[in-house]
């Protein structure tokens, strides 16, 4: 199973801009597995999800109102962007993953193939 | 540490999370409340002529249930965060949990020149940002000349 969660290696070109890597919550039971990540200050419209082949990427900048003149004196979110990618394993539908997006956290669904569900075996008695 | 930056990516900031730990091993006398980073939730602290702006990012947490008190000088941010991880007797793995959970409690010491009546704390998009106007007596003041 860690081969699904591990995270990938990005395949992006390294002079992209540097992001920070928002941390995750990862469940799975028999139906599918539910991924939360906590994505603060992103607004709906900065928040892009991306399923290529079998790699998702969630990509989120930030977008809070600063007011005029602002100066920072102490910062511990240092990057306006975050940014994670995972491999999806094989078992999983990447078509019918349904997202929602809530005060700074996203929950993803990612649902079980139909071949993938597991079913009881009946056990004849000859 | 929350918000962690990968290590090819992003080389200096790798280097100046490695440098916090190091620091934080090392320092035998920290600030007495603790270690400034890696905590829940995190801030971003910054000042304008007219007010000191507070952004504290608390994704998924009920804006009714955060209690921010304002006393002596001193902000308290507290409140707590449900866990989404499952039950122990239900069939679900939890593969991987980084997020926080449980109850929060962050103090931030405020500048002598802050006016206490005149807060304000707006919850979006999983910031509370407060904002907290200094007095206008300290504000600076262009003084005209007769």
């Amino acid at each position: 199973m860690n081969k699904t969660t591990a995270v990938s290696k990005e395949t992006r070109p390294a002079s992209e801009s540097a992001a920070l890597v928002p941390p995750v919550d990862v469940i799975e039971d028999t139906g599918g597995i539910t991924l939360y990540a906590d994505l603060p200050g992103v607004p709906k419209e900065r928040l892009s999800l991306h399923i290529d082949a079998d790699t998702l990427t969630i990509e989120g900048e930030l977008g809070l109102p600063l007011p005029e003149g602002i100066e920072s004196t102490h910062a511990e979110v240092g990057l306006p962007r975050y940014r994670r990618s995972f491999t999806l394993s094989r078992e999983l539908d990447a078509d019918k993953v349904s997202a929602s997006f809530d005060n700074g956290v996203l929950c993803l669904r990612i649902p079980k193939a139909e071949h993938a569900l597991p079913r009881k075996i009946e056990v004849a008695v000859a | 540490m929350i918000y962690r930056s990968l290590f090819p990516r992003d080389f200096l900031s790798e280097l100046d999370r490695l440098q916090n730990e190091l620091r934080q091993s090392v320092d035998l006398s920290p600030s007495i409340r603790g270690f400034s980073r890696g905590g829940f939730p995190a801030l971003n602290i910054g000042a304008t002529a007219k007010s000191i702006e507070i952004y504290a990012f608390a994704p998924g947490v009920a804006p009714a249930s955060i209690d921010v008190q304002l006393e002596k000088g001193v902000l308290t941010i507290a409140g707590e965060r449900a866990s989404a991880l499952p039950a122990a007797e239900t069939p679900a793995t939890a593969h991987i949990d980084e997020r926080f959970s449980g109850r929060f409690r962050r103090v931030v010491t405020l500048p002598d020149d802050i006016d206490a009546n005149a807060v304000d704390a707006r919850y979006r998009d999983g910031v509370l940002h407060i904002s907290i106007q200094r007095q206008t007596a300290t504000q600076p003041r262009r003084i005209a000349i007769q």
